[in-house]
Order: structure tokens, then C-alpha cells, then sequence
């Protein structure tokens, strides 16, 4: 089952992926979707952890994604309630629009 | 049907499930369809984890990814009644897409290169890990998950304890940072009702 596709295809799929990601948080202005595009970029490396375990017969790379996603919904939680609290006080701003630290 | 076709059709499927959702987040206007995009993304990942015999890993990223993260996603979405179209034609920065444009294909061709130039690298014996179990050729289907919790519950246990205590702090955090705070609020009113006069 494994032989047919090598985990080089994954690893390519994975990099499209994170440069997708990585283009979609500089060209977008939503905070929202920016933080959609940090999700593409980690699943991205979770896709090459997965590959990389079945290349290398480690178990231990499914372990990594396990705690990619355990983090991931930590910072997803965490990362919202800024948001949150941001257009809260300010409604419809953009990333240009924060500069609330900017001393 | 041939078992090398039927595992080429699900490889690009899935791929291009991943790669339409994903141009998807990054080019619809409105948000919700966005998210809408990123579930595309987060099943078609959870596909190519199945065609890894990663079924574990599957299960939770349709479950905590597609269920939990991206209903939060949706949720906030409507919270903040931020779901109308943007116009993204506004660009507040001129050359930053063409910049964006070039980083996005460098990127891909340098990990692309990285990728290929690798795939010809021998493997190190010390590099190879325990083996594992991948159920069509052991003939166990529950062999992932019982490796992944004997590899989890016994070299990662202090690991695993450490993201309990991440995710209280994630909740704390979150109780904390969305809580309209009842002191700084009379000081917003009593500021507002200073300057504004006998409006109320």
C-alpha cells in the first residue's frame, strides 16, 4: 500500500501547501484569515511529520502531530480571544489598522 | 480495478482537495467561505493521513481540526459580524502581492529542490527508529493506535502532562482576555459621559 506513492510526494504537497499558507498571511488583511492561513502552514508540517514517519518507520513522528494539534488549539483559543478583544474596541480593523503598541 | 491506480486517484484527489482549499482561504473575499476553505484543506490532510496508515491522527484531525477549530473559527465569525465581503482589490502596500508572489514560488522551488536532493540521501542506521506498525502489512488494524499510545503514554509521558497544563493556561488566558472587566468599564463610561456631555 505505502510502496505505490513515495513520501517525497507528501513532502512536496506539504511544501505547495506551506507556501500557500505563507503567501495568503502577506497578502491578506483580515486578522480572521490570517489566522487560517498560520492553520494551512501547520498543517502543512503535520503533513510532513506523517510522510517522514513512514519514510524513516518512526512512531515518534506521529507523536510530534499529536502535540502540533494539542498545541495548534491552545494557540487557536488563545489567538481568537486577542482578536476578539481587539475588534471589540475596534470594529472592522484590519491588520494595517493595529497599532495600538506602537510607542 | 488495480490497488496502484485506486492509491494514485486518492493521492491526487486528496491533493487537490488540499491545495483548492487552501487557494481558496487565501483568495475568497468573504470569511466564512474561507473557513469553508480551510475544512476542504483539513479533510483532504485527514485523507492523505489514512493513505499514510496514520488512523489515529485522522480521526483527531477531523475532530478537533474540522470540528473544534474551525466551528471557533466560524463562531468568532459570527460574533463579531465581520462576515461581509472585503475588498481586496484595496492594496495598502503596492508592491507587497508581486513580492508575496515571488517569496510563495521561491519558496516552493527551494523546498522542492531541498525535497528531491534529499530523496537520494542514504538513511543513517542510528536514524531508523523502532519500526513501524502499518496495519495492511502486519494485518492489524489497530496497530497505529496501540504504538502511538505505548510511544505517547511511555517515552512522552512528562510531555503529555505539560499540555494539561497548557491548556488551563489556554482557558485562563482566553476567561481572562474576553472578559469585559467591570472596573475599566465605569471608567470607559464615567470618561464618556464626561466628554459627551448630558447626552444620556
Amino acid at each position: 500500500m505505502i510502496a505505490a506513492i513515495e513520501p517525497s510526494w507528501y513532502l512536496i504537497l506539504a511544501a505547495l501547501l506551506f507556501s500557500v499558507g505563507a503567501v495568503g498571511l502577506l497578502i491578506r488583511r483580515n486578522p480572521l484569515v490570517m489566522f487560517m492561513c498560520i492553520e494551512l502552514m501547520l498543517n502543512a508540517a503535520n503533513l510532513t511529520f506523517v510522510a517522514l514517519a513512514i519514510k524513516l518507520g518512526d512512531i515518534n513522528g506521529q507523536t510530534a502531530v499529536f502535540f502540533v494539534m494539542v498545541v495548534a488549539a491552545a494557540e487557536v483559543v488563545v489567538g481568537l480571544s486577542i482578536i476578539v478583544s481587539i475588534l471589540r474596541r475596534k470594529p472592522g480593523a484590519t491588520a494595517d489598522d493595529l497599532a495600538e503598541l506602537k510607542g | 480495478m488495480d490497488t496502484t491506480f485506486l492509491e494514485y486517484l486518492v493521492f491526487f484527489a486528496a491533493a487537490a482537495m488540499v491545495l483548492g482549499g487552501a487557494i481558496g482561504v487565501i483568495t475568497l473575499k468573504n470569511p466564512v467561505h474561507a473557513a469553508l476553505g480551510l475544512v476542504l484543506t483539513l479533510f483532504g490532510i485527514a485523507v492523505q493521513f489514512v493513505a499514510q496508515e496514520a488512523h489515529f491522527l485522522a480521526a483527531v484531525q477531523i475532530i478537533v481540526y474540522a470540528g473544534a477549530i474551525v466551528v471557533l473559527f466560524l463562531f468568532v465569525i459570527m460574533l463579531l459580524g465581520v462576515d461581509n465581503a472585503m475588498d481586496l482589490s484595496i492594496e495598502p502596500i503596492k508592491v507587497q502581492r508581486p513580492l508575496a508572489a515571488i517569496m510563495g514560488l521561491g519558496l516552493v522551488s527551494l523546498l522542492t529542490a531541498a525535497i528531491v536532493k534529499a530523496d537520494s540521501a542514504t538513511v543513517l542506521p542510528n536514524a531508523i527508529g523502532d519500526g513501524l506498525d502499518i496495519a495492511t502489512v502486519t494485518g492489524d488494524s489497530d496497530g497505529n493506535i496501540q504504538q502511538l499510545a505505548e510511544n505517547l503514554y511511555g517515552d512522552h509521558i512528562f510531555a503529555f502532562e505539560l499540555t494539561s497544563v497548557l491548556l488551563i493556561v489556554a482557558v485562563a488566558g482566553t476567561v481572562v482576555l474576553t472578559r469585559k472587566w467591570p472596573r475599566n468599564q465605569e471608567i470607559a463610561d464615567a470618561g464618556s459621559s464626561s466628554t459627551s456631555g448630558a447626552s444620556k
